[in-house]
């Protein structure tokens, strides 16, 4: 089966600094990857490259066989097929919940307002926030606003969703709403990549956890294979730290 | 833990008792020093040597009654211009604003222009510019209608004052935060959306405040047109004065523009006051 996403050696430096030095990497379609490593390590970095947020400097961007990262290919169409939520939920704060959502779908994809609405009410509804439809962010719980962000997201009907440590900003009780969702999601077969500090949820939905250090993949594999038995040291030594909090 | 919720009740009405005690206490010390204030003015003002004198001619009240009606009718213009500006004002600033906040390469000239017109208007006295351009430009020769005074020394404040709101709008926009942008951007909405559907809106927000500030003072220095020439409520409060040998007009100008002025900045706090309840966050200080 060919890969429905893939990253060919992508470099991205600020200035002087080489975040990312050569990633590459096939995402089947429905698979989940998770990304863990040192803060530091790249990996929002890479995220919001596939996003196409930040330019990369080489290599490509690979998504349904189209390269999204070619110079002159229209960004605003590649970011729609591939959504990206943020730790910090950044929900529009003058907009009700609602227009958070159909906001993209008006603006972006030229689908008519009550089309819009109707398709946010159903994912509102399916993930139990019907409720909260004319709510304005701040009247939420942290997790309430990060599954709308995620809803926000995944109206668009994206090829694949990029979650960048989307629990970390979250109260530790309302971490597993968000989780909830997230492995709802994969049940329906979305295509994730996601960086994460939530090692056992990693091992729970995760296909392949990538180790990522100094803006390499340093080790990858299945996620039993890397959190209980990692073969390099290094991840070795990151594991041992990050398990003993 | 559970020692809060077993002394809850009694420690809340303490608790509400106490801040009763205090609401009151401040509020009988405010009435206090207010009437030993008004007291100490109501006594000691009349007997001034010269108070009898300063009543006559700044606060008659047949005088009052006399220039009222006109003086009202003088402030109509002063509306009018204000209405006139106001939505060029923050239209023109808002480009401006706008303008210096792209990176759009192409408009690098225009930018630069920007900025030399923000720093000029804002480093000279509103007053200034109103001769310089109110005099300046009908000096041209130009035909009626376009040699008014009153029109250019309008132009006058539209600039000046489109300068200042320039800058207001352009702290409210850097204040968005990037991540916002970031958000909007990942959705696929393009630049321009990004700007009208999610910066603009809510720079608009939070500069609404500071806003009001510079429409309040713009609605006081519609008078200084009349400098040039248009008889508005200040030109003709003078009128008045030399023709009664009276200061008592300049105080009715001055109740009419409190009446105006007031009011606004009451609203500026109210819409304040709604938009943190709505929404909380940071604001931009005036
Ligand atoms: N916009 C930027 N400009 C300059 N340097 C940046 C920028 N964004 C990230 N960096 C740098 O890139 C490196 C990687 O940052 P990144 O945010 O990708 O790490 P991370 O793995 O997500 O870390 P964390 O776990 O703390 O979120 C850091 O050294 C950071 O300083
Ligand atoms: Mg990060």
């Amino acid at each position: 089966m060919t890969a429905q996403l893939s990253i060919r050696n992508v470099h991205k430096s600020f200035g002087s600094n080489d975040v990312l030095r050569g990633i590459s990497l096939d995402v089947p379609r429905g698979s989940v990857v998770a990304f863990i490593g040192a803060s530091g390590s790249g990996k929002s970095t890479l995220l919001r490259c596939i996003n196409l947020l930040e330019p990369i400097d080489d290599g490509e961007i690979v998504l349904d066989g189209v390269d999204i990262s070619a110079p002159g290919f229209d960004a605003n169409v590649a970011r729609r097929d591939v959504g990206l939520v943020f730790q910090s939920y950044n929900l529009f704060p003058h907009m009700n919940v609602l227009r958070n959502i159909t906001l993209a779908l008006t603006h972006a994809t030229g689908i008519t307002r009550p089309d819009a609405e109707a398709t946010a009410i159903d994912l509102l509804d399916r993930f139990g926030l019907a409720d909260k439809a004319r709510a304005y962010p701040e009247q939420l719980s942290g997790g309430q606003q990060q599954r709308v962000a995620i809803i926000r997201a995944v109206a668009l009907r994206p090829s694949v969703l990029l979650l960048d440590e989307v629990t970390a900003a979250l109260d530790p009780q309302l971490v597993g709403e968000v989780l909830d969702l997230i492995a709802e999601l994969r049940t329906s077969g979305m295509t994730m990549l996601m960086a994460t500090h939530e090692m056992n949820f990693a091992r729970d939905v995760a296909d392949t956890v990538c180790f990522l250090h100094e803006g390499a993949i340093h080790e990858m594999g299945r996620p039993e294979d890397i959190l209980d038995s990692p073969r390099e040291e290094r991840t070795q030594a990151f594991l041992a730290r990050t398990m003993r909090r | 833990m559970n020692s809060d919720s077993s002394t809850g009740p009694s420690r809340a009405s303490a608790r509400r008792a106490f801040e009763e005690r205090r609401r009151r206490r401040s509020l009988a010390i405010a009435a206090t020093s207010t009437v030993v204030f008004v007291g100490l003015v109501a006594l000691l003002v009349p007997r001034m040597p010269r108070w009898d004198r300063v009543k006559q001619s700044f606060f008659s009240g047949e005088q009052f009654a006399d220039s009222f009606p006109r003086l009202l009718d003088a402030f109509v213009l002063d509306l009018k211009i204000f209405a006139w500006s106001v939505p060029i004002i923050l239209g023109f600033g808002m480009l401006v604003a706008l303008t210096r906040v792209s990176r759009n390469p192409a408009l690098f000239p225009i930018r630069a222009l920007c900025v030399v017109y923000v720093d000029l208007m804002r480093g000279v006295p509103v007053l200034l510019w109103i001769y310089l351009i109110g005099f300046g430009v009908p000096g041209l020769g130009l035909d009626r209608p376009w040699n008014s005074p009153l029109l250019w020394g309008t132009v006058a404040l539209c600039v000046t004052y489109s300068s200042y709101v320039s800058e207001v709008f352009r702290a409210g926009i850097e204040g968005v935060h990037e991540s916002q942008r970031a958000a909007a951007r990942s959705l696929g909405l393009t630049h321009g959306q990004t700007l009208r559907l999610v910066v603009i809106p809510q720079a608009v927000r939070r500069v609404v405040p500071p806003l009001m500030n510079d429409l309040v003072s713009l609605q006081k220095d519609v008078a200084l047109v009349s400098l040039i020439g248009p008889i508005e409520i200040l030109r003709q409060a003078g009128i008045d004065k030399s023709k009664f040998a009276n200061f008592t007009p300049y105080v009715v100008a001055a109740v009419i523009f409190l009446c105006v002025t007031i009011p606004l900045t009451r609203t500026a706090d109210w819409l304040l006051a709604r938009e943190r309840r709505r929404t909380g966050g940071t604001r931009v200080a005036a």
